[in-house]
């Protein structure tokens, strides 16, 4: 559907976009994931055509878009800031695209109300977008955006100006609504987990270009590098080196002494450095009741960081290494069960450990 | 909120001042145009004299007439000086507007250091005196003048054009001493938008002019309409200007005016006229004051 061929945008001397290709399919739910700079949002400027790419080509549909203005794409885009035509009422702002059509007025009428009624707008039409609350200008702006029908709709940061609570059902209605219509759509996006929650495939970049293009669960579970595990979500990450790595898996030494067994690991060769990634709520943790056991560690409560729904503990354990390890708080207590410098013990199971190789 | 002394202090010495300094001259000027000629000091009858008291009073209302306003009827030359300068305050306010527009467009698109400066140089004339600019442009539209100077040496006209003492050259004067007043108000506006919207516009399929038209200009239209009105009104009761570059065959109504008081001492119908223009921009005023309380709404 859409296809960047090593599309590259530079300003000044800084390449926002770096020799970068991908393909994004139709009817897919895509996000492009990043930091701020890292040129997610130049690349969906480019694709609604308010950047001009200095190399590569972008391909809508099997043709280049190079030549087309942005008045002319078929691609429509919600604006971070909503961009709302203040003099315009609701229903005029929605209606705006379909009148630069040229179409009949029932037929813009009946678009827009239908529009309207999608998003749940019903008596909003008359309002001006300064008497709306934030949710209903992002559900208007959507549905203006929504309303023209695009090949690809391109959201950046559509939830950025939300509160949690209304962000959270914004991003299933997106969902919802993406699946009803069945629109490609392409999100950019900083917060990892509304990429995770709503995309069906994530693009993480960094620097202008593309880290990882994978499964939400793919880019979770096995990041293909340090980078990437270190930005989604919470990870423990130890520098090793490999001491075993055959068909039956891989043994990584960490500095501090420890040994961690994983499942064979591409790329992973005897005596390279290497990095172990644990995300902390694959670590159990347990107050010390009977003896040793071998596969265990054990340490000493650094700081506790409670969430509600999880907390996360900070432990240093007796060879010197911190590492974070989350349990989920299934009993209603106040009183944690591990305090601050209670003796605790540490274990995972194998496929926990992920290795990566850069 | 209780109001204190100090809050009262600081609205009531403007209004006292406006009262004593525009109010008061004001209804003296009403009192004057109600009035008759007279070779007196000062030259109208009646003279109100407070000291005969009530009796007093009661003849000089009796004694005001309407004759001043009669007269502005009877004669076309006051009615054409009328229609002539609300043309030509018409006239320039649309030229300044379409100078203005543009200048004012660039000005607030122009990246941050360089728009400061710019800006600075569009208030840079006001740092001279109006009058010595306006006999600067004398200088420039004379027969022998810098204008006629660079027409003849770029061979676009053979003889000096006759610049001076024409309607011309009083557009000229007025677009040239108003353009700040027009460029400010709408760069104000402009310089607010957020371009965003354009590219919303463009996003939604309008080409770039057509999102001038639905998107730039009414956006824009509080600085069009503020800029406007801040010209327009000025314009039409304008004297220096016409005076200096204007000829004598056509009078706009500040030279009108000028000439009954001065030349022709008739107070009582200089005092109508003043009061007839007044009521003639009273409509644009209102429009303007109302579009203000708007803005100021608007803006939050």
């Amino acid at each position: 559907m859409v296809r960047f061929e090593d599309v590259s945008k530079r300003f000044g001397a800084t390449a926002a976009v770096d020799r970068l290709s991908l393909d994004i399919f139709p009817g897919e739910f895509f996000a492009l994931l990043g930091p701020s700079g890292c040129g997610k949002t130049t690349l969906l400027r480019m694709l609604a055509g308010f950047e001009t790419p200095d190399e590569g080509r972008i391909l809508l549909d099997g043709s280049d878009i190079a030549a087309v203005p942005p008045h002319r794409r078929p691609v429509n885009m919600m604006f971070q800031s909503y961009a709302l035509f203040p003099h315009l009422t609701v229903a005029g702002n929605i209606a705006f695209g379909l009148r630069q059509e040229g179409l009949p007025k029932t037929e813009i009428a009946e678009r827009v109300g239908a529009m309207m009624a999608l998003l749940q707008l019903g008596r909003l039409g008359e309002r001006r977008p300064d008497q709306l609350s934030g949710g209903q200008r992002q559900r208007v702006a959507l549905a203006r955006s929504l309303v023209k029908r695009p090949r690809v709709l391109l959201l950046d940061e559509p939830m950025a100006a939300l509160d949690r609570k209304l962000r959270e059902e914004t991003q299933f209605e997106l969902m919802d609504l993406q699946a009803r219509l069945g629109l490609t759509f392409v999100i950019v996006t900083h917060d990892q987990e509304e990429a995770m929650k709503v995309a069906d495939r994530i693009g993480v970049m960094n620097h202008g270009r593309l880290v990882q293009v994978a499964l939400p669960e793919e880019i979770y579970e096995k990041p293909n590098s340090r980078w990437v595990a270190d930005f989604i979500g919470d990870v423990n990450l130890i520098e090793g080196r490999v001491t075993v790595a055959d068909a039956d898996g891989v043994v990584v030494e960490a500095a501090e002494g420890i040994r961690f067994q994983a499942d064979a690991t591409d790329g992973a060769k005897t005596g390279e450095t290497v990095w172990v990634a644990l995300r902390p709520e694959k670590i159990a943790i347990a107050s010390i009741t009977d003896g040793k056991r071998a596969d265990a560690l054990y340490g000493e409560v650094l700081e506790i960081g409670y969430r509600g729904d999880v907390s996360v503990y900070k432990v240093r354990l007796d060879n010197g290494l911190v590492m974070k390890a989350a349990a989920a708080n299934t009993m209603r207590r106040v009183a944690q069960p591990f305090g601050c410098n209670d003796r605790v013990v540490l274990s995972w199971a194998r496929d926990a450990v992920a290795v990566l190789t850069r | 909120m209780k109001r204190s002394w100090s809050m009262i202090l600081v609205v009531a010495v403007p209004y006292l001042w406006l009262a004593a300094f525009f109010l008061v001259p004001f209804l003296i000027v009403l009192k004057i145009s109600l009035s008759q000629t007279a070779l007196a000091q000062p030259p109208y009858l009646p003279v109100l004299d407070l000291a005969a008291g009530w009796r007093g009073l009661r003849g000089f209302v009796t004694a005001l007439s309407l004759e001043g306003y009669a007269l502005l009827f009877s004669d076309p030359l006051y009615l054409f000086s009328y229609l002539k300068s609300l043309a030509i305050g018409a006239g320039a306010t649309a030229i300044l507007l379409l100078l203005g527009f543009p200048l004012a467009y660039a000005l607030a698109r122009t990246p941050q250091p360089a728009q400061g400066v710019l800006l600075v140089l569009v208030v840079l004339p006001f740092w001279t005196s109006f009058l010595i600019r306006i006999y600067a442009w004398m200088n420039i539209l004379q027969r022998d003048g810098l204008l006629n100077g660079a027409l003849q040496a770029l061979g676009v006209v053979d003889a000096p054009i006759p610049w001076l003492a024409t309607d011309a050259a009083v557009m000229i004067g007025l677009v040239y001493s108003y353009l700040p007043f027009m460029v400010l108000p709408l760069y104000a506006s402009l310089q607010k938008m957020d371009t965003a919207l354009l590219e919303a516009a463009a996003d939604l399929g309008a080409p770039a002019w057509k999102t001038f038209w639905l998107v730039t200009v009414p956006l824009a239209r509080p600085g069009i309409v503020a800029g406007s009105l801040l010209c327009f009104i000025p314009i039409v009761g304008e004297f220096v200007i016409p005076d200096l570059l204007g000829g004598s065959q056509s009078l706009m109504i500040g030279q009108t005016l000028w000439i009954e008081f001065f030349g022709n001492k008739d107070w009582p119908v200089a005092s109508a006229l003043a009061v007839a223009l007044l009521a003639v921009l009273l409509v644009p005023i209102v429009l303007y004051q109302r579009q203000q309380m708007r803005a100021l709404e608007g803006g939050r």
